[in-house]
């Protein structure tokens, strides 16, 4: 017997990140059109941290973003959007929940991990459990899906799509799927945008201990100051590579999500009719570009062809530079965010 | 970032798959999705990475064929896995998937676990029990 064929009308369009991606597709599949930065800014998913007790690797963990999934939820929490969450233990069950779902019309995000996608490059299949993308039909064994970071469409066979939904380790993704249960298509975007803002901002002045937040990244500077004397040659390079593709790699828009936030803050100048935003917007964008020469000049040392003057010591003063910039940019729209 | 600026250094890290996008500012003073093929400092921490990753699985490639470990090392690393990853996909113990590192381990396993370290590391059983010379 063969299997009913089922292809949701879904226009999926790329994103530079998953989470952001996925959550802009599935909405304006809702009726609720939101573009990838307001999805961004709503759900203020722009952060800085530097834990050197975390480690991936042997490698500090360092973030340009808030936790995988945070975006997802303050952005439907700010729009009172409902959404049905789901894990489970047996693979048989998550598929044919998925089958379920999808029998409804209705499209499923879900996490998966990198390394079991065979449609992505082979480069960036590394262990990690946290890549979102949506299914939104089945055609025979095959399953199509829309992943944000792709320019188009493209299919997996559900004996890679188990191994992907229940790859085991950090964390433990146990086959979770999404998806909205209640979209209000008349959902305020102005206060939820505004109420973004406000928090990105606050998450950036203010979060206490000096690993996080703006000046997270003069504790970062300091630490990189001394990789070379306490890391030696070797694995000082192995953590400025791991900085570069954290900030750079698939995923971030460039320069650490701050382009997607300069496009937010431009979105908002309109949205909430507060033209100093725009100005902000390009602030950022050039506060974006110097962490971008950061990682040119980082690139130039990693890969040993680094002119004289870039020492370890002259990248760690180019980021503190930058941090003192951020500081003063977020405390400055904290304070502007207050009036709006 | 300016659009013209969005750099276009291809080290076929996409595999001509398609190109990622980033956020840049157009002729208008907005910003659009503009494609990127790459860009040279992502190239060079990726392949760095890459290096890591392949001087490990040929460390353990070279002591599987001295005989300190079973092949099953070297399929663990060619899938960037330790022995903890290992185990819990296929829900032993990691203190026994260590013990089927060591040849001597390897060799008392039975046809139903050496089936499933093959489906879990994406080998056939045969290719499972060697490595590439």
């Amino acid at each position: 017997m063969s299997q009913p064929v089922r292809v949701i009308p879904f226009d999926h369009q790329q994103s530079a990140h998953c989470e952001t991606g996925v959550i802009s597709n599935l909405m304006r599949f809702h009726g609720l059109p939101v573009s990838e930065p307001m999805a961004f800014g709503i759900g203020s998913g722009l952060f800085f941290s530097h834990m050197p007790f975390l480690k991936m690797n042997g490698i500090p963990v360092t973030s340009y973003r808030i936790l995988p999934g945070w975006i997802f939820s303050r952005f439907t929490k700010r729009l009172g959007i409902s959404i049905r969450r789901v894990t489970f233990r047996d693979p048989r069950e998550a598929m044919d929940e998925l089958d379920r779902v999808l029998a409804q019309g209705l499209p499923v995000g879900m996490l998966t991990s990198v390394f079991y996608l065979p449609y992505l490059p082979k480069a960036f299949r590394f262990h990690f459990n946290g890549h979102n993308i949506v299914v939104f039909g089945k055609e025979g064994d095959e399953y199509l899906v829309s992943d944000p970071v792709m320019d188009g469409p493209t299919r997996i066979h559900r004996s890679a799509l188990i191994r992907a939904r229940f790859a085991k380790g950090m964390p433990n993704i146990k086959g979770r799927m999404y998806y909205p249960t209640r979209v209000p298509t008349d959902a305020d975007l102005r206060t939820a945008a505004l109420k973004g803002l406000r928090r990105t901002a606050r998450d950036m002045s203010t979060t206490p201990l000096p690993m996080f937040g703006s000046k997270g990244i003069g504790y970062l500077a300091g630490k990189l100051r001394h990789y070379e004397r306490r890391l030696g040659e070797k694995d000082a390079r192995l953590a400025l590579g791991n900085l570069i593709r954290m900030q750079e790699e698939i995923g971030t828009g460039g320069a650490g999500f701050r382009f997607i936030f300069a496009a937010f803050l431009m979105e908002a100048a309109k949205l909430l009719n507060a033209p100093p935003l725009k100005e902000m917007a390009l602030e950022m964008s050039r506060i974006g570009d110097q962490w971008r020469d950061l990682a040119y000049q980082a690139g130039r040392l990693c890969k040993g062809r680094a002119e004289a003057h870039i020492t370890y010591d002259h990248l760690a003063d180019k980021l503190a530079d930058i941090g003192r910039q951020e500081t003063a940019f977020f405390k400055q729209l904290h304070q502007f965010a207050k009036q709006l | 970032m300016k659009k013209d600026e969005v750099p276009q250094d291809d080290a076929n890290m996409l595999e001509g798959k398609f190109k990622v996008v980033k956020y840049a500012l157009n002729e208008n003073g907005e910003f659009e999705k503009v494609p990127s093929v790459g860009w040279e400092p992502e190239n060079v921490a990726l392949s760095q990475a890459w290096d890591v990753i392949h001087e490990r699985v040929e460390a353990a490639r070279q002591q599987v064929l001295k005989g300190d470990l079973s092949p099953l090392a070297y399929h663990m690393e060619k899938n960037m896995m330790d022995a903890a990853l290992l185990a819990q996909h296929m829900d032993l113990p990691a203190r026994k998937v260590k013990r089927h590192l060591e040849p001597a381990g390897f060799a008392e396993l039975d046809q139903a676990l050496l089936d499933r370290y093959a489906d879990v590391l994406l080998v056939t059983v045969d290719e499972l029990k060697q490595v590439p010379r």
